[in-house]
């Protein structure tokens, strides 16, 4: 009885091992192909800025953020339109400047305490629609941008898609300081179209700004 | 000015801190004139909610007079207001929902990540409480900024005390939205965990709302006698088996409805509660749902869950079959304040509502730090703590005097 009891938890204990083992597998797998076994030719009706590496439509500099917006398409595309007005909600955009309708001048804060020098020329503009941006080859970096202003459902506003695609200055290792100092791209972006939002549907940007104990703080500025 | 400050577990301090001031259009600036300490503000206290950082001013039950105002603000000086604790844009597609204590642009940019990584969707801002929610000043303070005090604040007349009014800002219109929630049908029986404040609110409003019975349950005597003042029957769950007395009650079939007004910190020697004690004390885990199971059980088939109490990430041992099985309908959110304010307060001034019996105790905002380890240590005959900024006398007595004067 003993002994048969013994071989049950022996045969659990393997099949246990056998499944964790099989689990990992499947894990480390799914991380490699980046979807767990989907087809090679993508079927997913998502937006490209969202495929996992290794599946069809992925790229791996692409990124975006989608915000829903309660104003218009038009609205919100006239507002962008003018570069000018991006340092009030882009927080590492430190200057816009107009060079003519199509091109400005951008100065951004990289990390730190450094700033650099970017050109863009509108590439694509479909008023109420989108706008997509390219750095001229003789700026520092070089980035492209796209902003999207998709109706939303009915009472809803408007979706708007950011998608940027750049080049990190200084490889894999810029792009983890950029990250840790939070200046990642992705984060920022983020950040920004949230304070767009917050712009157009408040008249105002929220900030935590108020009063604390803490020495180093003064009430007027946000507190991270 | 003068503001109570977090520095750390069971460590809160009134200090002097620098004046708040107008930043944004909408905002406006209040000198606080009363201001309580509410029920989550111990899980604050005893240091269960994440992202709070030493320096932070508490307090998100306030009222006040408003001194100065952004160029958008419709509010004027000298008018007395009462300040909803969800900080809410009025704008967004949530808050046009009146679904405000939602509300997608009061949490800054900076700060909203945290709560998006953590639920799912970045959380609406409130005043007082850890950056999670936005990492705004609180109202234990002389002085305050109020964001959107277009939507937020409410004016109340002259004629009414603040201590009628303040808790218009929180547990009243909790206690509301609890009983909503339970979704009260003609005939019910609806049993309601926890008669704090809120609890306490919670019974008053079932009964407006057409409850046949109320049941209340809790340990601390005083408590379960105010709940008895508001029209409950009471279980003292020391004494009582609660799931076989609320049983028996109902004929066998449970409550209609339960209310959860107890959250993330139940009391209460049961196996699970120890555990989850344990548990919450090694950083294991943040839920001690003792109550919100003991109500899955007990509650009767097809019954509903209605829970204003706080809790604040993953619970375990969590009856989810039990819930399923039953046909169970559970509801739960922080309190859209903005949507109740008004009819509340027409209600106040109508007499339908009692909001000051539950008040213990009045202190100087001075005595703060005291008076959160009172409210911690002595729950039973602490049930209501107001904190003044000035401990002056009643309003209708103040006029009074400078009638006389005149």
């Amino acid at each position: 009885m003993a002994e048969q009891s013994s071989s049950t938890t022996t045969k659990a204990i393997i099949g246990a091992g056998l499944a964790a083992a099989a689990g990992t597998a499947a894990f480390l797998l799914s991380r490699r192909t980046g979807s767990g076994g989907a087809p090679v030719e993508g079927i997913s009706d998502a937006p490209d800025h969202v495929w996992r590496r290794g599946s069809d439509r992925y790229d791996a500099n692409l990124l975006g953020n989608t915000v829903m917006i309660g104003r218009t398409p038009q609205e919100l595309y006239d507002e962008w339109r003018d570069f000018t007005r991006f340092p009030r909600f882009m927080e590492n955009v430190e200057k816009v400047e107009k060079l003519d309708d199509k091109s400005s001048h951008w100065t951004i804060k990289a990390p730190g305490g450094t700033s650099v020098e970017v050109v863009t020329r509108i590439s694509e503009d479909k008023p109420g629609k989108a706008i997509a941006w390219a750095s001229q080859p003789d700026s520092d970096i070089q980035t492209e941008g796209r902003v999207d202003f998709i109706e939303a459902p009915p009472g809803r506003g408007t979706y708007v898609r950011l998608l940027m695609r750049y080049d990190p200055p200084g490889g894999m290792i810029g792009k983890g300081i950029a990250k840790l100092m939070q200046r990642e791209p992705k984060i920022q972006s983020r950040r920004d179209l949230r304070r767009f939002k917050s712009l157009m549907e408040t008249g105002e940007i929220a900030t935590n700004a108020s009063p604390s104990g803490r020495k180093s703080e003064t009430p007027t500025e946000p507190r991270i | 000015m003068r503001a109570l400050t977090w520095h750390g577990r069971h460590d809160v301090r009134v200090e002097t801190v620098p004046d708040p001031e107008v930043i944004n259009p909408r905002d406006a600036i209040l000198r606080v004139t009363s201001t309580a300490i509410c029920g989550s503000d111990l899980h604050l206290y005893d240091g269960y909610i994440p992202t709070l950082r030493a320096g932070d001013v508490l307090g998100h039950e306030f009222m006040g007079e408003v001194v100065e105002t952004g160029p958008k603000s419709t509010l004027k000086k000298g008018q007395r207001v009462v300040v909803p604790f969800t900080i809410s844009c009025g704008d967004c597609f949530f808050c046009k929902k009146q679904q405000y204590s939602a509300c997608d642009n009061s949490n800054p940019a900076e700060t909203f990540d945290a709560s998006r990584l953590l639920m799912g969707h970045p959380m609406g801002a409130a005043f007082g409480y850890a950056h999670l929610t936005g990492g705004y000043a609180g109202g234990q303070a002389e002085y305050v900024r109020v964001p959107y005090s277009d939507v937020g604040p409410i004016v109340v007349p002259d004629h009414v005390e603040d201590d009628e009014v303040l808790f218009l800002s929180d547990i009243l219109p909790t206690g509301w939205m609890g009983a909503e929630n339970a979704e009260i049908e003609e005939g019910d029986t609806v049993a309601v965990w926890g008669c704090g404040p809120v609890g306490l609110f919670a019974i008053q409003s079932a009964k407006i709302m057409g409850a046949h019975r109320v049941i209340a349950i809790d340990h601390y005597p005083r408590r379960l006698e105010l709940a008895k003042q508001m029209g409950a029957e009471i279980l003292d769950y020391r004494e009582v088996d609660v799931r076989e007395a609320l049983d028996e009650m109902t004929g066998g079939i449970g409550p209609d409805a339960c209310i959860d007004c107890v959250g993330m910190e139940s009391h209460g020697l049961t196996i699970d509660n120890i555990a989850d004690t344990l548990k919450a004390h090694t950083f294991l885990g943040t839920e001690r749902p003792h109550a919100l199971r003991q109500m899955i059980m007990a509650c009767r088939k097809g019954g509903r869950i209605s829970i204003p109490g706080v809790y604040g990430g993953f619970a375990d041992k969590f009856p989810l079959g039990q819930m399923m099985e039953k046909g169970l309908t559970l509801k739960q959110g922080q309190t859209h304040v903005q949507k109740y304010t008004k009819p509340l307060l027409d209600m106040i001034e109508q007499g339908k509502i009692d909001t000051t019996f539950l008040i213990s105790h009045r202190a100087p905002l001075e005595q703060a730090a005291e008076m959160y380890r009172h409210w911690h240590d002595e729950q039973d005959s602490y049930t209501k703590i107001v904190l003044k900024t000035e401990m002056a006398m009643p309003r209708q007595a103040q006029k009074e005097q400078q009638h006389e004067l005149a």
